[in-house]
């Protein structure tokens, strides 16, 4: 397991604007680290807050509580020019429709050349296409491909075009929302296993948001399930299967479709209700409850908790 | 049980007319649909599961058209009906679709109880207010709280998974014989998903509909299926009831699918992949469709069309592996005991209901 925390995020808040006097808050209390190398997932349901957590990362949405390191260092808030292209080349997203977040009227070779151009990171034309090119080559795309259309590709090469474009930059860690549930089954797999080879040969570490733990198990380290803008658990990927504690994990377990007519057809889904909890006078905490699995819960359902990891 | 074929479908074909090309969706279908039961329809994008049911109720896009083929129901064959109004007495009617996308199926700028209505009232003449009732009865038969105060809200006031609930109820109007299920889940949360297969399962038991459940999502169809349907480039591939096709699968093409679920990988190894892409049908197809990507393929797979061959009572395959003359295959040791390994996946189960 390696240790060096490449990415931190300590009490993170996001909120939105409703109307000219309301905010919304849509993601609370958010802390979690990543550690280099590894892939940290994020689960959650629409609305869960976890693509605006991402966001926040890639300095799209801004914080409006807490602060966010990258190696050390301050990313969130205000920062100077340098400082933030340094942030955008380091930390880059792909996206979950590859239809739309490709300029459908740029040809290939600029869509993933955009990152280079914006930031001049090359010395002259020969060298950028050199670039595109292996870029494309590491995603299994040809260089043919480059001066096609976005909407002359399938979805599973758009989003191949929408990883090669982030890997041009040659980040250190990719925010990878919701990457292959817009794609068909087959290509879904193509394309994890494109991410993991990545992964391994580019020494990449990977935030992957998803709402499907099926797949979070398969590609990660470690897994935060995040719901209505708040981890409620957190620990490793293994762990979260073996011992799931808090109860919108458990729902969100059983509501995993398995492959097997015998287990589907017995299974009963949990449904998670927020107003089990009763935080009127006992509060809730985020509390390690085990090493490295934590969960959020008041003082008796931490007992609870307790007492169903030793049974 | 005496089992009553509702629908069945016997060779279909389909052109679709793309500026001046022809393009063959389906290529040869039968299919029959057994009263009661639900059969699922598995494949890739662009297999024609979607095409093939739309022509049971006459919703192919004007380019396209049925171009041979005949699909008895209630005694006739659908396919001679000629007149769009002869058409809207089964469509909706009898045989009603819930689509993938609740967004787009419902309309924004009307409250969702004049949508329920306007349907009970055009096929079932009831007046305003008797449609109201069985509306506001509907929405909670579907799982809508509050129904009577949230039929006269709109669209944008319901969450995805609540619109869906509506576009079922709608379907539902008018006791549709058939529903077919064109992906209602595939634009949802899991948690929600889990939730609408309970709801149309639950609903099929009260009003006794046939479901035909469109899917590209294995682990779905374990789920809601008595029958599967295994489509490949316009063609079934494989048929039989739900544990043939999961427990004793025999054609290498759901194998493929199978192996390909995220539900199955292990860690630090890679998913298994389909190599190469599905054949364009524009062109005629020769021999097995799927040969270029089955690394099971043999010679006749690129020369001759495969037959069904029959593996059982209800089971059936089209691939050369199951002539006699070809080689004995089995399916790939890693979806072999489909349910064993499934349950030391699912070793979380005992944990679930634990307080």
């Amino acid at each position: 397991m390696p240790n060096k925390v490449l990415l931190s995020l300590r009490n993170v808040q996001v909120t939105f604007d409703v109307g000219r006097k309301k905010k919304f808050v849509a993601v609370e209390d958010v802390n979690f680290d990543i550690y280099e190398g590894e892939t940290f997932a994020l689960v959650g349901e629409s609305g869960s807050g976890k693509t605006t957590i991402g966001r926040a990362i890639v300095r799209i949405n801004e914080t409006s509580k807490g602060e966010i390191y990258y190696d050390g260092k301050l990313i969130n808030g205000r920062l100077n020019k340098a400082a933030d292209s340094e942030v955008v080349r380091n930390i880059q997203m792909i996206f979950q429709d590859p239809a739309a977040s490709l300029n459908e009227r740029a040809t290939v070779d600029y869509i993933v050349s955009e990152g280079l151009i914006n930031f001049k990171l090359y010395k002259n034309q020969e060298d950028r296409r050199d670039k595109v090119r292996k870029a494309l080559a590491n995603v299994g795309l040809l260089e043919e491909h480059m001066t096609r259309y976005p909407h002359e590709f399938s979805g599973g090469q758009r989003q191949r075009i929408g990883i090669a474009r982030a890997l041009i930059m040659e980040p250190k860690l990719i925010v990878a929302d919701e990457p292959i549930s817009a794609l068909d089954v087959s290509i879904r797999a193509q394309v994890l296993n494109l991410l993991k080879e990545l992964q391994n040969s580019n020494k990449l570490t990977y935030l992957f948001i998803a709402h499907d733990l099926s797949v979070v198990r398969f590609i990660s380290d470690r897994i935060a399930v995040i719901h209505l803008g708040r981890i409620v658990e957190l620990c490793e990927t293994e762990e979260l299967f073996k011992n799931p504690l808090h109860p919108y994990t458990k729902s969100l377990l059983s509501a995993i479709p398995m492959p097997d007519p015998i287990y589907e057809k017995t299974k009963v889904p949990l449904f998670y209700d927020g107003s089990q909890h009763d935080y009127s006078v006992d509060k809730p905490s985020f509390v390690e409850i085990s090493k490295e699995h934590y969960v959020w819960g008041n003082a008796k359902e931490i007992e609870q908790y307790k007492k169903q990891i030793t049974e | 049980m005496e089992k009553n074929v509702i629908l069945s479908a016997r060779d279909i074909v389909v052109n679709f007319k793309v500026r001046s090309r022809v393009l063959t969706a389906i290529r040869n279908v039968s299919l029959d649909l057994i009263e009661g039961e639900t059969l699922a329809i598995v494949g890739e994008s662009g297999s024609g599961k979607t095409v093939l049911t739309k022509t049971f109720t006459a919703m192919l896009e004007e380019n396209g058209n049925v171009s041979q083929g005949k699909i008895f129901f209630e005694g006739r064959d659908l396919l001679t009906i000629k007149s769009n109004r002869e058409w809207e007495s089964i469509r909706g009617a009898k045989i009603a679709t819930v689509f993938q996308d609740p967004m787009t199926s419902l309309n924004p700028i009307r409250t969702i109880g004049s949508q329920i209505t306007e349907v009970i009232i055009k096929h079932q003449k009831k007046t305003k207010a008797e449609a109201k009732l069985m509306a506001i009865d509907l929405m909670d038969k579907v799982g809508i709280p509050h129904a009577s105060t949230r039929f006269d809200e709109y669209p944008f006031q319901y969450s995805g998974g609540m619109r869906q609930r509506i576009v079922i109820a709608i379907a539902l109007a008018c006791h549709p014989k058939i529903l077919i299920c064109d992906e209602p889940t595939t634009a949802l949360d899991v948690t929600i998903q889990a939730q609408i297969i309970q709801l149309i399962r639950q609903l099929q038991k009260e009003f006794g509909f046939t479901t035909v459940y469109i899917t590209h999502d294995l682990g779905v169809v374990a789920a809601v299926a008595d029958k599967v349907a295994v489509m490949y480039a316009g063609q079934i591939v494989e048929y039989g009831t739900v544990e043939d096709i999961y427990f004793n699968s025999k054609h290498p093409y759901t194998w493929a699918l199978l192996s390909s679920l995220p539900q199955l990988g292990v860690k630090g190894e890679l998913l298994f992949s389909i190599p190469g892409t599905p054949p364009s049908l524009y062109n005629k197809i020769k021999g097995d469709a799927f040969a270029p990507r089955n690394p099971y393929a043999m010679k006749i797979d690129f020369e001759e069309e495969p037959p069904f061959f029959q593996v059982s009572e209800t089971h059936f395959a089209k691939t050369w592996l199951l002539d006699p003359r070809a080689p004995k295959t089995e399916m790939p040791e890693f979806i072999q005991n489909l349910h064993e390994k499934i349950e030391k996946k699912v070793s979380f189960e005992g944990k679930l209901n634990a307080k």
